[in-house]
């Protein structure tokens, strides 16, 4: 293991891959809680113009030459989605979506017109499409590290009006706040974390590194700052992994290694984080059910049928859900193969109903006389 | 009747195939504001390319297309799940779903499917140049496979629109009203979904995956640009469509660069024009109105 962690290449390949998941970690939060994840998808395809366009002029695979160009025409890209969701009366997912077909296009085209002139020479340069850590040499990091440092210090100088943008772009406007000028930066923040991309994992897939670390923070974080340093741990996690796996197994396009680790970091995210994960929520709901009574759904349903001065008042399910702030409908079915309640249709299309049948009625006026009567009860909080 | 397998008419006739169902199928995607989904259906059905290859070994055919275009609604029905659950926006969900789906078809080709003509290659950019060196006799007559696919897609996409034309109409532009009648929009959107994913299986052969997205999306913009009415605009998307293919094709010949390119560029182009036309449109409308119209004074 330590043998393998001091190889060159894999040192080289995962220093390379540390720099792009936290670039694109942290430069991707904003573009998540701003709702602009498929801009990452537009102005990654739209790249691909802009590396053949790198690669003609400076004329070789410098990687300086296609990152600039690749920064080229993603801000291009960028414009374009602009205009024509401004000028047009297009909508903002058509504007993305052709600006996404067209540049990829060009970047087909540019690239079949590469094959014939250079010949030989542009061999490697469809590893752009799904990224290639072999092809990723030592002094291909100085530019990928250079863009990091410099975005990373942009993100902290301008730390506050970039949160203030991402809450509340109505406030930020008021408040006198360059908001185009802020809209330029994050987009072209977006653009940098693609170009920084390139190389690894490639134009196709970049959107997941934009999109993947971001929402898996956010499903952790309860402050920006949090969440953006999660969001770069989570985005290193998965370049340093992806990349270390397919760098060891040849053949393994790097991207969607890299891509499918962040996606499974995602995902247990979603299932697992305290507050906000799946598998939290499920459980704080099931716990609720079992620690709710049977007696309280009944004597629930036996104050709404009080209140309406009729025992045999059809109360509706979805009040009954409110009051208690869950889904009772298991505990009112407890109470029907008791014989407590009886389901009852009200009109039709109308949500489920449920009755008092003559046992039911008698249990809970044995509960309310248990329990002090109704005036106390309902005045106590509903649970939850 | 061997002019079918002529390379030249069967390529174009191809482009012209797909690019018609593509713009039949994108104009209500486009109208519903969904156009980012076919994105995603593009992009997914690699995993269901890759997977219909590793069960059964097929890598065309009417089980390929069925099964692949399942992942491409699987795509779109795990997108849905994880917006339901309200944790990511809708942008962060498909930027989830489909390029994981297409990571896991891209490593399953990979490591299966080293020396098949699968390749993500082919996948992503297509190679329309090549489907005339596929035939198939019908009838006595030689026709290339893709054409013919696309055909029989073209054509069960127009039976499919012309039969649910109004539910398809009502469940685009109104889907709560759709459902207050009984109908089912949610059923037939999900059908105009597998249907697309069903035509971008047929057409990854010749045009590859994410070019598919500029026939769905482009002519449908464009003809949304000039026209209105849902008619007009559906036969106008399509005949746009319909002329990338040969405007296309004679670029790539003149200019010896990929022919699929070339064609969804030329949509593009189309594009530009629409929106000329409409600024044009737009300043004579604007002269005629101040020759006509007084000029509006303050006090009414």
């Amino acid at each position: 293991m330590i043998a393998l962690l001091s190889d060159y290449t894999l040192q080289t390949v995962m220093m390379g891959a540390l720099l792009i998941g936290v670039l694109s970690g942290v430069l991707g939060s904003f573009a998540v809680l701003r709702g602009q994840g498929l801009l990452g998808d537009t102005l990654s395809h739209a790249a691909l113009p802009g590396v053949c366009i790198g690669f003609l002029i400076v004329g070789g695979r410098s990687l300086e030459g296609v990152m600039a160009g690749a920064l080229f025409t993603g801000v291009v890209a960028a414009l374009v989605v602009v205009f024509l969701h401004q000028r047009t009366a297009l909508k903002m997912d058509v504007a993305l979506a052709a600006t996404l077909g067209l540049g990829f296009a060009l970047g087909v085209v540019l690239l079949t017109y590469i094959q014939r002139e250079a010949g030989s020479a542009q061999a490697g340069l469809d590893s752009f499409l799904f990224g290639q850590a072999a092809a990723v040499l030592r002094r291909d990091l100085y530019p990928m590290a250079v863009v990091t440092a410099l975005s990373l210090l942009m993100v902290i100088l301008l730390w506050k009006p970039l949160k203030l943008m991402s809450f509340d772009p109505a406030f930020a406007a008021v408040s006198g706040l360059p908001v185009r000028l802020l809209e330029i930066t994050l987009t072209a923040m977006i653009a940098l974390a693609v170009v920084v991309g390139l190389q690894m994992v490639g134009v196709v897939l970049m959107t997941a590194m934009v999109i993947a670390p971001g929402a898996a923070a956010r499903q952790w974080a309860r402050s920006l700052s949090g969440m953006v340093l999660l969001s770069a741990l989570f985005g290193a996690i998965a370049g340093v992994v992806g990349g270390v796996i397919s760098a060891l197994a040849p053949g393994l396009a790097t991207g969607p290694v890299i891509v499918l680790t962040a996606t499974a970091i995602a995902l247990v995210s979603l299932l697992i984080a305290p507050h906000r994960g799946l598998i939290p929520q499920w459980y704080r709901r099931r716990h609720r059910l079992q620690h709710t009574s049977t007696d309280r759904i009944l004597l629930t349903v036996y104050e709404l049928a009080r209140e309406h001065g009729d025992w045999r008042y059809r109360v509706e399910q979805g009040a009954v859900d409110a009051y208690h702030g869950m889904v009772t409908e298991p505990l009112l079915q407890a109470l029907v193969e008791r014989g407590h309640l009886q389901p009852v249709r009200h009109m039709p299309d109308e949500g489920a109903h449920w009755q008092l049948t003559d046992k039911g009625l008698a249990h809970a006026e044995d509960c309310a006389a248990r329990w002090t009567g109704g005036s106390r009860l309902r005045r106590s909080e509903p649970v939850g | 009747m061997t002019w079918l397998a002529e390379p030249s008419v069967a390529i174009v006739l191809t482009g012209v195939m797909v690019g018609m169902s593509a713009a039949l199928l994108g104009s209500f995607l486009v109208l519903r504001g969904n156009s980012m989904l076919a994105d995603a259906i593009s992009h997914s059905i690699l995993f269901g390319i890759a997977l219909t290859w590793l069960l059964s070994g097929q890598t065309s055919g009417p089980l390929q297309i069925a099964g692949a275009a399942l992942s491409g609604v699987f795509a779109v029905y795990l997108i849905e799940l994880l917006t339901r659950t309200q944790r990511l926006r809708d942008d962060a969900a498909i930027g989830l779903v489909f390029p994981a789906l297409f990571s896991i078809g891209v490593v399953l080709i990979n490591v299966y499917a080293r020396d098949v003509h699968l390749d993500e290659h082919t996948v992503l950019l297509g190679e329309i140049g090549f489907v005339w060196l596929d035939t198939l006799a019908v009838a006595g007559i030689e026709v290339p496979r893709a054409t013919l696919t696309m055909a029989v897609m073209l054509v069960i996409d127009a039976l499919f629109v012309i039969a649910f034309f109004k539910l398809l109409k009502l469940a685009t532009f109104d889907r709560d009203l759709a459902s207050a009648l009984g109908l089912a929009p949610g059923f037939i959107l999900y059908a105009h979904l597998t249907l697309l994913s069903g035509t971008a299986v047929a057409a990854f052969d010749a045009v590859g995956v994410v070019l598919f997205i500029t026939f769905v999306v482009v002519p449908p913009a464009a003809a949304f640009l000039l026209t209105r009415a849902l008619v007009p605009m559906i036969l106008l998307a399509m005949f746009m469509a319909a002329l990338s293919a040969p405007v296309g094709y004679a670029l790539a010949i003149l200019w010896d660069v990929s022919i699929s390119g070339m064609m969804a560029l030329v949509n593009g182009f189309f594009l530009l024009i629409a929106y000329l036309l409409r600024w044009w449109r737009g300043v004579r409308a604007g002269r005629a109105e101040a020759l006509v119209q007084p000029p509006p004074s303050s006090s009414a």
